[in-house]
């Protein structure tokens, strides 16, 4: 199909950013299509959107299925609404392996933010992408800081032990645990237990619900050495579903973003965060270059030279490098 | 081990995913309860590779013009069993055409009595795919009616949106609209 135009970050400002600048919803849903379609103009869109961006409290709540997620983001952007803030969701649900489908279904319980206008929600399927999130979270998110949502919400897929991804997505992360889970505040602790900066037991009313949060205190007592932060990880009683414990749930929430503030550590994330994405792009165009530079044939050609010893990796990646005006030493890095 | 050998090209349009996805919106207005069908239809278009959004019962004509909205769908579904068609699709496709929404499919199924289907087909509103539907006929009929330059990766421009959407308060005060056909 047709490749995206070359580098075209131009300067002129395309109608649909400015929609989506003045507060046009169908603007900004349009861009999150682009985007999550990485679609040839979604670039542009981007870069334009970037220096509209870095006002949103990004925050990620993640947990295993069933944690109660969805109710706790919903009674979470309730009590923002309460407060004056604009609230962007982006509920991330699992894309089928087998048939590319998914059935995403945030919404069901998000009804009641429905017409509040203050209120954008954007289900996204994660269409392959491993670690929690979709592969255009991150720029989504952008597109949502840029049409000044206050604070932005990401809902994981309902994780495990390795769907750490959001940490590279959000500013503060929220897990989600529920009582009697027994052994498996166990299995947590090394996946998502070292990436909470709240912890919230949902569904509180239940039994177990101290003995939940005990167990999360005692863990994380054993695990505060190795954080050199001073951020005391707090751990939250709720229930979502009545509203239970959610207003402190967003206290916490602003703490975290003032000590994130204070101790220079957002300064740092974004540092990090900007180094990560300029470095990626970059890996994506050498690879366009290449692809554009050595026809499919030849790649298959010198793949299987290499396979069949006739060639070594080195000389074949130098040979590459070389002909798209790379040195030799420098692609060696 | 021919198969790992991929060119960066084809690793990046498998890391894209293979091309655009068809997201449905799949809504029960109204005030019954019974949501079976709409559910076994959003499991068959998942299976059939779309994205389903499923809302769940009870929606306002609001609740489902604002979902389609921010999802950005290609199309909507609303199963409807309770009777109350004619009052709430004439509000959804008025909806619709107040923001603007021009290029989204839109279609019902569950009880529609026959004397009905030329007024819903008069509104705008297509397939009306009754009781004992094959499954087959509503996933072939979204892909073959969804609007094709939707599903281009470069999508066409968007019309200008037209008055925003009103709060819900005031769904029921002009519910039983006069609608105009085309």
């Amino acid at each position: 199909m047709s490749t995206p135009p070359s580098t075209s970050t131009s300067t002129s400002t395309p109608p649909i950013v400015e929609r989506l600048l003045v507060g046009d919803r169908r603007a900004l849903a349009r861009v999150v299509t682009l985007v999550e379609n990485n679609a040839p103009e979604a670039r542009h869109i981007l870069a334009q959107l970037h220096a509209h961006g870095g006002r949103a409290h990004i925050v990620g709540v993640t947990g295993s299925p069933g944690a109660g997620k969805s109710t706790l983001v919903t009674g979470l952007a309730r009590e923002l609404r309460r407060r004056d803030q604009r609230v962007g969701i982006v509920a991330v649900d699992p894309t089928s392996p087998f048939t590319g489908g998914a059935i995403l279904g945030d919404r069901i319980r998000m009804q009641e933010l429905a017409g509040d206008p203050g209120v954008f929600i954007r289900s996204m399927a994660s269409r392959g992408s491993l670690g929690g999130l979709a592969a255009a979270t991150r720029e989504v998110v952008r597109a949502l800081d840029a049409a000044r949502y206050d604070t932005i919400i990401i809902e994981t897929v309902g994780a495990g032990q390795a769907e750490v991804e959001i940490v590279r997505a959000a500013q503060t992360v929220v897990v989600v645990v529920v009582p009697g889970m027994g052994d498996d505040i166990q299995a947590i602790k090394a996946g998502i237990l070292e990436i909470a900066d709240i912890f919230v037991v949902n569904k509180a009313d239940r039994p177990g619900a101290d003995q939940t949060a005990a167990e999360l205190r005692m863990l994380l007592s054993l695990a505060e050495d190795r954080r050199e932060r001073p951020w005391r990880v707090p751990i939250l009683k709720t229930v979502a579903a009545s509203g239970q414990g959610v207003p402190e749930l967003a206290d916490k929430l602003a703490a975290h973003r003032d000590f994130l503030g204070a101790s220079g550590q957002l300064a740092d994330r974004s540092g990090r965060q900007a180094r990560s994405e300029v470095l990626a792009l970059l890996n994506q165009a050498l690879l366009a270059r290449v692809a554009a530079t050595v026809g499919a044939e030849e790649w298959e050609r010198l793949i299987e030279d290499v396979v069949a010893r006739r060639a070594d990796p080195y000389s074949a990646a130098d040979q590459i490098a070389r002909r798209i005006g790379l040195t030799p030493s420098s692609a060696a890095r | 081990m021919a198969k790992t050998t991929q060119t960066p090209d084809s690793a990046e349009a498998t890391e894209r995913g293979e091309g655009r996805k068809i997201r449905v919106l799949v809504a029960k207005p109204g005030l019954d309860g019974h949501d079976r069908g709409a559910k076994v239809i959003a499991r068959a278009l998942r299976d059939a590779g779309m994205e389903v959004i499923y809302t769940g019962i009870r929606q306002t004509p609001q609740m489902i013009v604002e979902g389609a909205i921010q999802e950005d769908v290609d199309a909507i579904l609303m199963s409807i069993l309770s009777g109350a068609h004619m009052a709430i699709f004439p509000k959804v496709m008025e909806l619709l055409r107040a923001s603007g929404v021009d290029d989204v499919l839109v279609m019902a199924g569950g009880i529609l009595p026959d004397e009905d289907i030329p007024a819903i087909k008069a509104m705008g509103i297509r397939g009306n795919f009754g009781p004992g539907t094959p499954m087959s006929t509503i996933i072939e009929y979204v892909r073959a009616n969804v609007r094709p330059e939707r599903l281009s990766q470069d999508l066409p421009p968007l019309a200008a949106s037209g008055t925003p959407i009103e709060p819900v308060e005031d769904a029921a005060a002009n519910a039983p609209s006069q609608r105009q056909a085309e």
